[in-house]
C-alpha cells in the first residue's frame, strides 16, 4: 500500500465518523419513557395507538379550528364533552407537562412549540 | 430500458420489505439486516480504500486549470495549478466542500455557420450542491434517533431545518430541496439527450433508491406516521448491541431495507466517490514535477536496461529467418 501515512488515518476518521453513535452512546442504550397516565381515566379522545403517533395532527388541528375557524363547541367522544383546549382539554387529565409530555418529547428529542403561546403549568415542587 | 429495469429493482426491494413484514420477520428485517448492511458498508468502503492505494501513482498527473509555479514574476494559480503540500490542501478542501470542479462544467453548442460555442452551465453543480447538503443534514438530523444524549449541534441543525414551522409535525426544508434536486438529476438525465445516451442503469439506480428512500422517509413522517419513541429504541439498542424490537409500522421497515440497500450498494458502485474523491491523483497531487524527481516506485533495480543493438545481436538470426529488417548484417 502506498501513502500509508495518509490512507490509514484518513480511514479511521471515516469509521470514527460513522460509527459516531456507537461510541458517543458508549454502552448506553437509555430507558425507554414510561409517560404518567392520569390517575382514573379510562378512556383519551382517541385510541391509544393514534394518540401515539398522531396527536400532534389532532392538536394542529383542534388549533386551527379554534384559532382561525372559530369552531369552540366541545368534542363529544363516548357521551362525555371534550374542549378542544390544550390547558383546559387535554392538561385537564393528563395535569403533569413534565410526567406525561416531556418524557418522551426529551426521549426522542422533539421540541414542540405549544408553549411558544400557551404557558406551561406551574409545577408543584 | 435501464430506467424501467431500475426502478422496478427498487420496487422490488421496497417489495421485499414489505413480504418481509407481513410475513413477521421484524427481526431480521430490523436488526440482522441492518447490522449487515452496516458491515458490508464499512468493510466495502475500507478495502475499496485501500484497493486503490495500492496502485502506485508513479507520475504527478494532476489536471492543470491555471498558470504553474514559474518565474518570480509570473502569476502562479495556486489553486488550480498547485505546487506545495498546502496549496494542494486548498484545491481539494474547495473540491470536497464547494465541488469546485463542476462549477467549471461547460456545454458546447453548434450553431449556424457551424460556429461551435462554449456556454457556462451551473445547473448540474447547484443541484447537486442542494442535494448532497441536504443529505448530510438529514443523515446528522436522524442522529437524533441514534443518540441517547442528543449532541447540541443535531438539536440545532434540527432546529433550523424546521425553523419555517409549516405544519405539525413540521416540514422540514432540508426534504423539499432534497426531493427537488433528486427530480432535478433525473430529468436531466431524461431529457438531456446526449446524457441520456450514456446513462446506465448504475446511474438510475442509485437516483430511483435513495427517491425511495426520501419518499418513505417523508411519508412516515407525515402520513403513515409510526411511533417514533419505538423506533429510537431499536435505533439506539442497535447502537448498544442490545436492540429491542416494538411494535413498528410496515413503512418503516420499508424505510430501513432501502436504506441497508443503499448501504450494501454504496461501496461497490459509483457512490464510492465519497472516498474517491480523496484520492484522484489528477486532483490530490501537486504539480510539481520541474521540483522533485519523482522515481517509478515499481522501477526493480536487478533488471538491467536491455538496448535495440543487445537485442538485435540476441535475435539476429531469428529475425533474418522471419524476414524482419535488421540493421546490422
Amino acid at each position: 500500500m502506498y501513502d500509508k501515512g495518509k490512507i490509514i488515518p484518513g480511514l479511521i476518521i471515516f469509521l470514527g465518523l460513522f460509527t459516531f453513535p456507537l461510541w458517543y452512546n458508549a454502552g448506553n442504550a437509555g430507558n425507554p419513557p414510561k409517560p404518567e397516565k392520569p390517575a382514573g381515566y379510562q378512556k383519551c379522545v382517541r385510541p391509544v395507538e393514534y394518540m401515539r403517533t398522531s396527536h400532534m395532527v389532532l392538536l394542529n388541528q383542534w388549533r386551527d379550528e379554534v384559532i382561525r375557524g372559530d369552531e369552540r363547541e366541545m368534542i363529544m367522544i363516548d357521551g362525555k364533552p371534550y374542549p378542544k383546549k390544550l390547558q383546559a382539554g387535554c392538561m385537564g387529565c393528563h395535569a403533569d407537562k413534565k410526567k406525561f409530555c416531556d418524557r418522551c418529547h426529551t426521549y426522542a428529542s422533539v421540541k414542540p412549540y405549544c408553549w411558544d403561546c400557551h404557558f406551561p403549568p406551574k409545577e408543584k415542587m | 430500458m435501464s430506467i424501467l429495469y431500475s426502478f422496478i429493482a427498487v420496487l422490488g426491494l421496497a417489495g421485499i420489505a414489505w413480504l418481509g413484514k407481513l410475513a413477521g420477520l421484524e427481526y431480521l428485517f430490523g436488526v440482522v439486516f441492518p447490522y449487515m448492511a452496516f458491515a458490508i458498508f464499512l468493510g466495502g468502503f475500507v478495502y475499496r480504500v485501500t484497493k486503490w492505494a495500492k496502485s502506485p501513482v508513479p507520475f504527478r498527473i494532476p489536471t492543470t486549470c491555471g498558470q504553474e509555479y514559474s518565474l518570480p514574476w509570473i502569476k502562479q494559480s495556486k489553486l488550480d495549478c498547485p505546487a506545495t503540500k498546502w496549496q494542494v490542501v486548498g484545491r481539494m478542501a474547495l473540491e470536497v466542500v464547494t465541488f469546485r470542479s463542476l462549477f467549471r462544467n461547460k456545454r458546447a453548442e453548434i450553431y449556424e455557420g457551424p460556429n461551435l460555442a462554449y456556454g457556462s452551465t451551473k445547473w448540474l453543480w447547484l443541484f447537486g450542491l442542494m442535494f448532497h447538503y441536504s443529505f448530510l443534514v438529514i443523515v446528522l438530523r436522524h442522529m437524533r434517533l441514534f443518540t441517547i444524549n442528543v449532541p447540541g449541534f443535531v438539536s440545532a441543525i434540527e432546529a433550523g431545518d424546521g425553523f419555517l414551522q409549516v405544519g405539525v409535525p413540521p416540514m422540514y426544508i432540508t426534504n423539499l430541496v432534497f426531493m427537488g434536486a433528486l427530480l432535478f438529476l433525473f430529468l436531466r438525465r431524461v431529457t438531456m439527450p446526449q446524457i441520456r445516451y450514456f446513462s446506465l442503469a448504475a446511474d438510475y439506480f442509485p437516483l430511483f433508491l435513495i427517491m425511495g428512500i426520501g419518499t418513505t422517509g417523508i411519508l412516515m413522517r407525515y402520513a403513515l406516521r409510526v411511533d417514533v419513541v419505538t423506533i429510537k429504541q431499536l435505533a439506539s439498542g442497535w447502537t448498544t448491541f442490545s436492540p429491542v424490537m416494538g411494535k413498528i409500522g410496515t413503512i418503516f421497515f420499508i424505510h430501513l431495507f432501502l436504506v441497508c440497500s443503499l448501504l450494501v450498494y454504496f461501496p461497490f458502485s459509483k457512490l464510492m466517490h465519497m472516498g474517491g474523491v480523496f484520492l484522484s491523483p489528477t486532483r490530490n497531487l501537486a504539480n510539481n514535477s520541474r521540483m522533485v524527481r519523482h522515481i517509478n516506485p515499481w522501477n526493480d533495480p536487478s533488471i538491467k536496461a536491455h538496448s535495440y543493438a543487445a537485442y538485435e545481436d540476441e535475435f539476429r538470426e531469428f529475425m533474418k529467418e522471419g524476414g524482419i529488417p535488421v540493421e546490422k548484417e
